[in-house]
């Protein structure tokens, strides 16, 4: 259903109004405090353009750091349950990298595995993500080695391309985008075979993740592990900035008489993860965190659902305080 | 860089779901406790006691797999996992024995008959009493590793005649650690059971056998070409349980073991109980034990 149309800046700026006017709330990029941070926006002028992409990701948009599912009440032989649904809002995800928008197909699996997750649903089923590629990337960037690229059209409704000429390529991908473009077509033009490529950043394959995946099974017990992450201080900022990471706890907030449980954001990397009640933990050491952190995203994950939890955005290796670069460590897994 | 591990079994080799049983509650949020009564509260062992329970606002009862589990939830504390050990042919009284080990338990254990605690589930794979029609079973539990394993039990005498020999071989600490002692005092006087429990440490007037409950295997009573063994009890004891087993013969792919691991949210979304691939609250808690084998012989997973 797709179909490959242009906009004008002009047209684009000009867009953000009729999406306010539609009742939208718009997301993007914009410098809040000296970061690049995902904020609401109502101008295309708010935007931030020269930038890699904000520290954290849109996760949270579909799936909030902390969600309430339920309170009660106590009362004598009785408890009062108060369920929840959560509230949302028509959004756009604008000038999304095609990395943070293809980590929405990740999330999507989890949280439709085999039980439908209400609250992730809810909210997801508000998004439309106008994803935008890329013209420049870092160190830290490796789409091109889980099966992603600068102009990645996956988990996009319309992907935004740059071209030379100024204005953009407009890739109408989904129902989503469609309904988004609908709102003002006279913005939009036919393309005439511009050149999508000719704009995007050049990201060099580091190495090719079927490949790695492949090398797993074998290095279970290999050093590698503990040699990588002997500097990991098991921090959890890596999964928190991830935009495909989905491990949740469940906290309580109670008294004697009322109380609520809150879903919020954990990780593998923290101890505490795994520890049992009776003090046992099967993860006791950073080293064995860090390869389940591994084997989950690039092995069991990309085995149940035929592509690596990793959209190579390199978030957790800017975030990361020792410095561990994720693309590296992957490169020299897959080169054992 | 030393690889000594055999790769992992294929994902979809996946042990048979049992989540069918339970539509009516996977038709609601899986997240949404429902609130259960206390009828009866059992003190079973010092530190363990057996919660029966029945819906504080409904006569809707919970069918559910022997080896099964619910997430229990005391409120103000949190949930923890506990496996179902009550009688699968009679669902509408929801039995669960309780050891008191951590936060969740101990508020569990402070709750009184007429107390409301909330129940979800139940979740997870069975163990696999129709598979094992026909053969043979050998049942192996360490400590309170009989809980999850008294419906597998209660399954097999129901049905008594679906089975071959059948053996239960019961492992404790001390003789005051003897979990449903009456019960296995009265299987044990059946004819058609081999029931033996021994001890680590004689206490008391303990004058039955003492050491680990791998001996009982040992001395067979079942025919191990034909047989299906149900293990249950902490991971060492499994581990050699296990080994002893196979040594008598019994194929890796006739032996079912029980896995424990932290969990949160018990429908695979969390990530908390993930051992290797599986996710215990789905793909267990009881897995076919050649699926995690490899798994199984390291330490810290």
């Amino acid at each position: 259903m797709a179909t490959t149309l242009k906009i004008s800046a002009a047209s684009l700026a000009a867009l953000f109004a009729v999406l306010g006017d539609a009742g939208r709330r718009i997301l993007g990029p914009a410098e809040v405090d000296g970061r690049i941070e995902l904020k609401a926006v109502r101008t295309l002028a708010e935007v931030a353009g020269d930038q890699i992409q904000p520290v954290l990701s849109a996760k949270e948009t579909a799936f909030p750091r902390v969600e309430r599912l339920l309170s009660y009440r106590m009362a004598p032989g009785k408890v009062e349950l108060q369920d929840y649904d959560p509230e949302v809002q028509p959004t756009v995800l604008f000038g999304l990298r095609p990395c943070e928008a293809a980590g929405f197909n990740s999330l999507d699996a989890v949280f439709n595995w085999d039980t439908r997750d209400k609250f992730f649903n809810a909210r997801r089923e508000q998004l439309t993500v106008v994803g935008l590629s890329c013209t420049q990337a870092d160190d830290a960037c490796f789409c091109t080695s889980v099966g992603g690229g600068p102009g990645s059209t996956k988990g996009s409704d319309i992907l935004l391309t740059p071209l030379p000429e100024g204005g953009y390529l407009a890739e109408i991908l989904t129902e989503r985008g469609e309904a988004l473009k609908d709102l003002a077509p006279a913005l939009f033009q036919p393309a005439n075979g511009e050149d999508k490529e000719a704009m995007l950043a050049k990201v060099e394959p580091s190495f090719e993740h079927q490949g790695l995946a492949a090398k797993l099974p074998g290095l279970f017990t290999s050093d590698i592990w503990a040699e990588q992450s002997l500097r990991c201080i098991g921090c959890g900022a890596c999964a928190f900035v991830c935009p495909t990471c989905v491990c949740f706890d469940i906290q309580e907030e109670a008294d004697t008489k009322q109380g609520q449980r809150l879903r919020c954001w954990d990780s593998c990397g923290l101890r505490q993860f795994t520890l049992h009640a009776s003090g046992h933990n099967p993860r006791s050491a950073q080293s064995e965190r860090w390869r389940q952190r591994i084997y989950h995203k690039f092995g069991y994950f990309a085995e149940r659902f035929g592509g690596p939890m990793c959209v190579g955005c390199g978030k957790c290796s800017r975030a990361c305080p020792v410095d561990m670069n994720l693309k590296e460590h992957l490169t020299q897994v897959y080169e054992v | 860089m030393a690889s000594t591990v055999d790769p992992l079994p294929a994902l979809s080799e996946h042990a048979p779901r049992v989540r069918e049983d339970s539509s009516d509650f996977f038709g609601a949020d899986p997240m949404l406790p429902a609130p259960y009564r206390i009828h009866k509260r059992r003190q079973e062992l010092s530190d363990t006691f057996t919660l029966e329970l029945a819906p504080a606002d409904s006569s809707r009862s919970l069918a559910f797999g022997p080896g099964q589990f619910n997430m229990l939830y005391a409120f103000g504390a949190g949930e923890a996992p506990v496996s179902i050990s009550g009688n699968p042919a009679n669902p509408a009284t929801l039995v669960h024995t309780i050891r008191a080990v951590g936060p969740v338990t101990e508020a569990l254990w402070d709750l009184k008959s007429g107390d409301v605690l909330g129940v979800r589930g139940p979740f997870g794979a069975a163990w696999p009493v129709a598979e094992a029609e026909g053969s043979d079973v050998v049942i192996v539990a360490g400590g309170i590793g009989l809980a999850p394993l008294r419906p597998a039990i209660y399954h097999v005498l129901n049905q008594r005649e679906k089975y071959g020999s059948v053996c239960i071989y019961y492992g404790a600490r001390t003789p005051a650690d003897i979990l449903y002692r009456s019960e296995l005092e009265k299987w044990r006087g059946q004819f058609d059971l081999t029931v033996d429990v021994t001890v680590d440490r004689a206490t008391g007037k303990w004058s039955g056998k003492v050491g680990v409950v791998t001996r009982l295997v040992a001395r067979g009573g079942f025919d191990p070409s034909q047989t299906v063994a149900l293990v249950c009890g902490p991971e060492i004891m499994m581990r050699y349980a296990v080994k002893s087993l196979k040594q008598q013969g019994v194929a890796n792919d006739r032996i079912y073991v029980s896995m424990e691991r932290n969990m949160k949210c018990a429908v695979g979304f969390c990530g908390h109980c993930q051992l290797g691939p599986y996710f215990i609250c789905r793909d267990g808690p009881v897995l076919r034990f050649d699926r995690i084998e490899p798994l199984f012989e390291i330490r810290e997973l």
